[in-house]
């Protein structure tokens, strides 16, 4: 009897687990990292029959193998960071702004609208100038619509901000529609207007501005008032009301921040790396920046850790995918491994498993 | 009598990471009996009732049911061997009647609406419960509610019933009557066990107490043997004065002045109408009432949380001796106005405190304005913390420990301590003690009594009525949103004040919400 009782014993359970030191989460994460990378490169024996030591190989090489390919993962890296820099303050007040691709996407055209138009009509000091105001305010405006309405009329801005994006990319088709006559739908650069380039590389510019916001933003949200209020808010509003923080202010300030930081990803793509706008020339940066924000759990220095391992993914997969000639979309797949994994780690660092292995019956009994 | 035993734990273990919540305990109980389960908060009650309920699984330990050893791994298990929990918060479907309620997810056989419901009048007849099985559950108020989940349980033919804190939402006239249902129920041979740490009601209802303290089982004695004081010993540890000081109010001058008050909510509910009275610095004026009658928009109001609909309320400075009109005004501009209001709302980690938050940033919520810096000074709230964690004996590993990780009472430790930190005139308070252990519950009456001393004007929204009697001078009874009456918290009687806090008008009420809200 006894023992049949036994037998129903759940194998094991499930338990919260205290706090765990820093060191020991961080070792978690990394080690969940390098399982993605393993289960990947054995995905790639099952399914295609590739020497996963080939598969890390010419992941290695798509990212670093020439300075030409450091410097442009160095880019594509500050690019993301930037976007993502500018959906971490909303995301930390719980506004969940994933319209970057949009706002991105306005603050590129603007800065591609000023060229277009202004260009060679302005002294070039002038034009610049114009081009950044235009792409930070355009890009603000985009992001202050949503935050209008969510502040005034308590609207969903996950949808509100989702919709916008795809009013921007018509936008774009609409305004390249009209610039370019001969119909073929592509805007030629005007790489006369760009702005100006410095340093050891064309996209040194683009990598310095990026990591002086990072520190800014950094600053502003450890040790401002304002980046307490946006925690105040994000963390409770009824306390935020308590201590008499005027909410719709902050919502629609940190709104008006965020989207400035995604004008300035419009620039520095369009004033700054392909003088062009097109419909693609976000290419998913303003949703992959969600995720990178995240990972980073909103701190903008972790932020350069977690925009350099999915830049490095998304320049190594797409160097994979030529190398053995296959389906471009190992890249999503890879990354999304790796985000499996690193998401499912923190099941881990949460809780731990206990497994039963009690006595059959009791001593007592 | 020949005794039968129902239900006996064998060594119970439970941790939650490195917390111990339970630790070998022993508990046997019969069949035909009131057992209470005592013990402060956080001495593992609830976690010890949640592993026979089958919500937690026990680390260690046996559970015996008639003799047999069993495994509870889920509810269905523990409804299976007949035993079934009302918990503190209940959980029924607002837009579903009692009935519906009571055989929701329900699995035996055909379900037939009609007969259930005469087999729920028939349970509910049995042991004296007043229950319409067609009433919706949102019409009802929360004895009738609590009445719903206790006969779901006996519906289900639970033989052991467990009740967590079942008082806490009642009044003194409901509590009696819940009293008499156990009673009966006891007399046919169920066994009740009641998680509570009101003291006078274990005495009052029970037959055996079994103490817990910090998570070990300390003893079990017959409610006939025992005394408040034995008991209270048993729970903390050590003997405990359960005399709430209180001293004379002393040169008392009009501070806060509340005048024919009235706010309306979104959905157009009257919340108050017509509130008035007078705080007066160097006394507690305690603020009693019904779980949701008004008391905490009241305080909200005040603190220009709310917007009232009509009314005034004007504040006389002692420094200047002029009167400052604060209807209207925000909380910034109150505090602007150099008016020093403090408020400890009810919902401290919701409202009054941040929790992923560390203590010295919460210290903050309040002064971080301070200086035309863009940039916060942590200094001086990180000085504060460190004075308020030493002087108030927070329990904390350190300052930059976030505030959720603290228990109940420290939490409202660091609450208090800040508010009472901006020296305030006035000073509110909602539900201070919720959840704290003796303790710490005394910490808090002798804080306010301190304040007192020094002139404060308080206000105490309180739910215990022996606590608001032993500590507060004059005591306003709301009902409803309407004062009812003010007494002398010096010669106040319980059923008096059980009495304004139910009068009639309080009877028409919550059906007439219930019909708004269709």
């Amino acid at each position: 009897m006894k023992a049949k009782e036994s037998k129903r014993e759940p194998l094991f359970h499930i338990v919260r687990r205290d706090h765990m030191p820093t060191w020991n989460r961080m070792l978690i994460r990394v080690l969940a990292v390098l399982a993605a990378l393993i289960f990947c490169g054995i995905l790639m024996v099952a399914i295609f029959h590739i020497d996963p030591f080939r598969f890390y190989r010419s992941m290695l090489d798509g990212a670093f193998k020439t300075p030409r390919r450091r410097w442009y993962l160095l880019q594509s890296m500050s690019i993301l960071l930037c976007i993502s820099l500018a959906v971490t303050p909303a995301f930390k007040m719980r506004f969940w702004n994933i319209g970057a691709e949009g706002q991105t996407m306005v603050g590129g055209l603007a800065t591609a609208a000023v060229m277009f138009y202004l260009g060679g009509k302005i002294p070039t000091p002038l034009l610049f100038v114009a081009m950044i105001a235009a792409a930070i305010l355009s890009a603000m405006i985009w992001a202050l619509i949503p935050a209008v309405f969510k502040a005034r009329w308590n609207t969903n801005e996950t949808l509100f901000t989702l919709m916008m994006n795809y009013v921007a990319i018509q936008l774009v088709t609409f305004c390249i529609g009209n610039w370019v006559k001969s119909g073929s739908g592509i805007l030629a650069p005007m790489s006369k207007y760009g702005l100006p380039k410095f340093g050891p590389s064309d996209y040194f510019p683009n990598i310095l501005t990026v990591a002086v916001l990072t520190v800014l933003m950094f600053v502003y949200l450890r040790y401002s008032k304002h980046g307490y209020e946006i925690s105040v808010v994000g963390e409770s509003e009824n306390t935020a009301r308590y201590i008499g923080i005027n909410v719709k202010k902050v919502i629609l300030r940190t709104m008006a921040l965020s989207g400035a930081l995604c004008g300035i990803a419009g620039l520095l793509l369009v004033g700054g790396t392909n003088y062009t706008v097109s419909t693609s020339i976000v290419d998913n940066q303003g949703f992959t920046a969600i995720m990178v924000s995240w990972l980073a759990k909103f701190n903008p220095i972790f932020m350069i850790l977690t925009s350099f391992l999915v830049a490095f993914l998304q320049a190594g997969t797409k160097q994979v995918s030529t190398d053995f000639r296959i389906n471009e979309s190992i890249s999503d797949i890879v990354t999304a491994i790796l985000l499996f994994f690193i998401i499912g780690c923190e099941f881990f660092i949460q809780y731990k498993i206990l497994f039963n292995h009690r006595q059959k019956g009791s001593e007592q009994a | 009598m020949e005794k039968t035993v129902a239900l006996e734990l064998r060594h119970l273990t439970k941790t939650f990471g490195s917390v111990t919540a339970n630790k070998n305990v022993d508990l046997t109980v019969y069949r035909g009996e009131i057992l209470a389960i005592l013990g402060e908060n956080g001495s593992g009650k609830t976690t010890l009732m949640n592993m026979i309920s089958g919500l937690y699984y026990p680390d260690s330990g046996h559970i015996l049911i008639g003799g047999e050893e069993v495994v509870i791994g889920s509810p269905k298990d523990a409804f299976r061997y007949k035993i079934g929990m009302v918990h503190q918060h209940f959980k029924l479907v607002d837009v579903f009647s009692a009935a519906e309620n009571i055989t929701l997810g329900m699995k035996d056989g055909k379900f037939n609406l009609k007969e259930a419901k005469k087999k729920i009048s028939e349970t509910a007849s049995r042991y004296g419960f007043l229950l319409d099985p067609d009433k919706r559950v949102y019409q009802m108020s929360v004895s009738e509610k609590q009445t719903v989940e206790i006969v779901k349980v006996l519906y289900r033919g639970a033989e052991i019933l467990i009740l967590d804190e079942p008082t806490a939402v009642l009044t003194p006239q409901e509590t009696e009557k819940l009293f008499d249902v156990l009673r009966r129920m006891r007399d046919d041979g169920k066994s009740i066990i009641i998680i509570t740490h009101k003291l006078h009601e274990v005495l009052a209802l029970t037959d055996r107490v079994a103490v817990l303290r910090k998570g070990e089982g300390v003893g079990t004695v017959n409610t006939a043997e025992t005394n408040e004081a034995e008991l209270t010993e048993l729970m903390v540890g050590k003997k405990v004065s359960l005399n709430i000081e209180r001293s004379e109010p002393k040169n008392c001058v009009d501070r806060l002045c509340v005048s024919h008050l009235t706010l309306t909510d979104r959905e157009g509910r009257k919340i108050l109408s017509d509130i008035s009275f007078t705080a007066r610095s160097g006394e507690i004026l305690g603020i009693a009432g019904i779980a949701g009658s008004g008391q905490r928009e009241l305080l909200e109001t005040v603190a220009g949380l709310q917007k009232p609909d009509a009314g005034a309320i004007s504040y006389l400075d002692p420094t200047t001796g002029e009167t400052v009109n604060l209807l209207g005004k925000t909380p910034v501009q109150i505090r602007d106005l150099g008016v020093r209001l403090s408020f400890v709302p009810e919902d401290r980690l919701g409202m009054g405190l941040v929790g992923n938050m560390n203590i010295i940033d919460n210290m903050m919520l309040r002064s971080y304005r301070k200086g035309r810096s863009a940039f916060l000074n942590r200094k001086d709230p990180k000085n504060l913390a460190e004075r308020i964690i030493e002087s108030l004996e927070i329990v904390t590993p350190n300052a930059v420990t976030p505030v959720r990780r603290l228990s109940g009472g420290n939490v409202q430790k660091v609450l208090v301590g800040r508010e009472i930190a901006s020296s305030p005139t006035v000073l509110m308070v909602a539900y201070p003690v919720r959840g704290l252990d003796i303790n710490s519950s005394y910490t808090i009456y002798n804080l306010l009594n301190r304040q007192k001393e020094s002139g404060v004007s308080i206000l105490f929204v309180g739910e215990d009525l022996d606590v608001l009697i032993g500590l507060c001078d004059r005591i306003l009874v709301i009902n409803s949103g309407r004062v009812t009456g003010i007494v002398d918290g010096r010669n106040a009687e319980k059923g008096e004040i059980g009495l304004l806090m139910t009068m009639t008008e309080s009877r028409r009420n919550p059906a007439e919400e219930g019909r708004e809200k269709q």
